[in-house]
């Protein structure tokens, strides 16, 4: 999976969470939770959607690795390519 | 239409779920009503069979304690005559002993009045109605007394329902989503305006805040979640409302409700967390038995709630049963909030963020994260004292966190 679809699929699963998202608007630099309104629970219910998405569990410790969409993507290319070789 | 919550007014039938003739457990829901806050399911508090349904789904907004259907309960007779046949209430009233009907309502509403509510209520226009069509109608979402008939002496037939109900979507204007969700909007902050007023007025509140040291519980936290997988983790807040729970189990005066010009304390506690809707607004539907359950299913609880209110999809007894309010505007780094209590409850808890501050253990000063719980108290019920207790309770419960 290359980046292109992997931050497609991010952006669709993020969808899910904030129903009103306009995904043209969407900086990928910029934290999520500042940029979305999103709180604890929102942010909990991404990762877990990320999980059933991508079969991806971040870790807690890992959380706070995936504030931007830029962020997601790169962490979530990682583990792909880690569970892929593995 | 029964009161799904202290500031509704009126509501407008959108489903039934259940149709005539079909029986009725306690607890299960019949009929999809639409507040100014939610969607909410309702459930019926009674147990029979579904006799009759009063009110057809659309765009009508019926005010509180409008009868919606009726409910023959076990050990009572079925009506004798065919539903249309029956007469004015003023000139024979249904006896209440043959039927014994149960109105879906929150509000008592008299026997008698029941009838009187009934679409098209005079006996004339009843008639005009074939029993079929009534039915069909009422299935469809349609007014049988708005309906033109075909039949003798312009009675209304099966066909004459069938045929508004295909031309019935193309004549509906239907607001679109973004017009929908203004006007909703505007309902809610309506409700909330209601409400917070009614408060404001009647209540005189008490307010009283503490500092929580929440160094033990978010350590505690992190080590539990640390080798969870994503979907078995909680949050913090969790904590919180089963701290709440539990200390009012310790102070139970603050858990209840002002009616009838006194205190009513609820023996069940039922923590009504608030919650934001995207879009502004907000409600604060019940975690039931919140100081019985265990963390983790009261995190199931809490995600599921979250979910549903802001899909505006909640259940008649999340909307009526809270017995405290839970607030907290930890999120965005607020450090203290002190709540309108919403009535007829008697308190609100509210939480700010848990901040790293200079704080004195032992003599030393260390940095902790500290956080500020606040108590809105209603005056009339309780006073300061038991106030601090509670605040008291609620700190020690979150220093020792692996007993919550």
């Amino acid at each position: 999976m290359n980046e292109q679809e992997i931050r497609d699929r991010v952006i669709k699963t993020l969808g899910g969470i904030v129903p009103e998202l306009d995904s043209g608007s969407l900086k990928r630099a910029k934290s999520l939770r500042d940029q979305l309104d999103i709180d604890s629970m929102d942010f909990l219910n991404f990762l877990i959607a990320l999980h059933q998405e991508f079969g991806v569990d971040v870790p807690e410790a890992d959380a706070g690795k995936l504030a931007t969409i830029d962020a997601c993507v790169s962490y979530l290319a990682q583990a792909l390519q880690q569970r892929a070789q593995a | 239409m029964p009161r799904l919550g202290a500031d509704m007014t009126a509501g407008k039938v959108v489903q039934w779920l259940k149709r005539p003739g079909e029986r009725i457990k306690r607890g299960e829901v019949i009929a999809v009503v639409e507040t100014d806050k939610a969607n909410v399911d309702v459930e019926s508090f009674i147990e029979g069979v579904l006799e009759k349904i009063l009110v057809a789904p659309g765009d009508e907004r019926l005010p509180v304690g409008t009868p919606l259907a009726l409910i023959r309960t076990e050990g009572t007779a079925a009506p004798s005559a065919p539903a249309a046949a029956v007469t004015p209430v003023a000139a024979a009233p249904v006896p209440a002993a043959a039927v014994a009907p149960a109105a879906v309502t929150a509000a008592a509403v008299p026997p008698a009045a029941r009838p009187a509510a009934l679409p098209g209520a005079a006996g004339g226009e009843r008639a005009r109605v074939s029993p079929a069509a009534r039915k069909r109608a009422l299935e469809l979402g349609l007014d049988p007394a708005a309906l033109t008939g075909s039949g003798p002496q312009g009675r209304i037939t099966l066909a004459d329902v069938e045929r508004a109900a295909q031309k019935a979507p193309a004549a509906r204007a239907e607001p679109s989503p973004a017009d929908a969700a203004a006007a909703r909007q505007l309902r809610m902050r309506e409700a909330i305006a209601t409400s917070m007023a009614r408060s404001k007025r009647e209540i005189p509140h008490y307010y009283l805040a503490c500092t929580v040291d929440m160094g033990r519980a978010l350590a505690w936290l992190a080590e539990r979640n640390a080798g969870r997988a994503v979907t078995e983790r909680l949050i913090y807040a969790v904590l919180l409302i089963k701290a709440t729970a539990l200390a009012l189990r310790e102070v139970p005066e603050l858990n209840g409700f002002w009616i009838d010009n006194r205190a009513q304390q609820s023996e069940a506690i039922h923590a009504g967390v608030a919650i934001s809707l995207r879009g502004g607004g907000l409600v604060a539907p019940a975690l039931h038995h919140a100081d019985q359950r265990p963390l983790d299913e009261l995190m199931a609880g809490f995600q599921d709630l979250v979910k549903r209110a802001r899909a505006w999809s909640l259940k008649s007894s999340e909307m009526t049963d809270p017995t405290v309010t839970i607030t907290s505007l930890g999120e965005r780094g607020v450090e203290s909030v002190f709540g309108i209590i919403t009535p007829p409850q008697l308190a609100l808890v509210g939480f700010g963020t848990p901040l790293e501050r200079p704080w004195v253990v032992n003599g030393q000063v260390v940095p902790r994260p500290l956080l500020t719980a606040t108590l809105s108290g209603d005056h009339r019920a309780t006073d300061g004292h038991r106030g601090a207790l509670f605040l008291a309770a609620l700190d020690s419960l979150l220093q020792q966190p692996e007993a919550l």
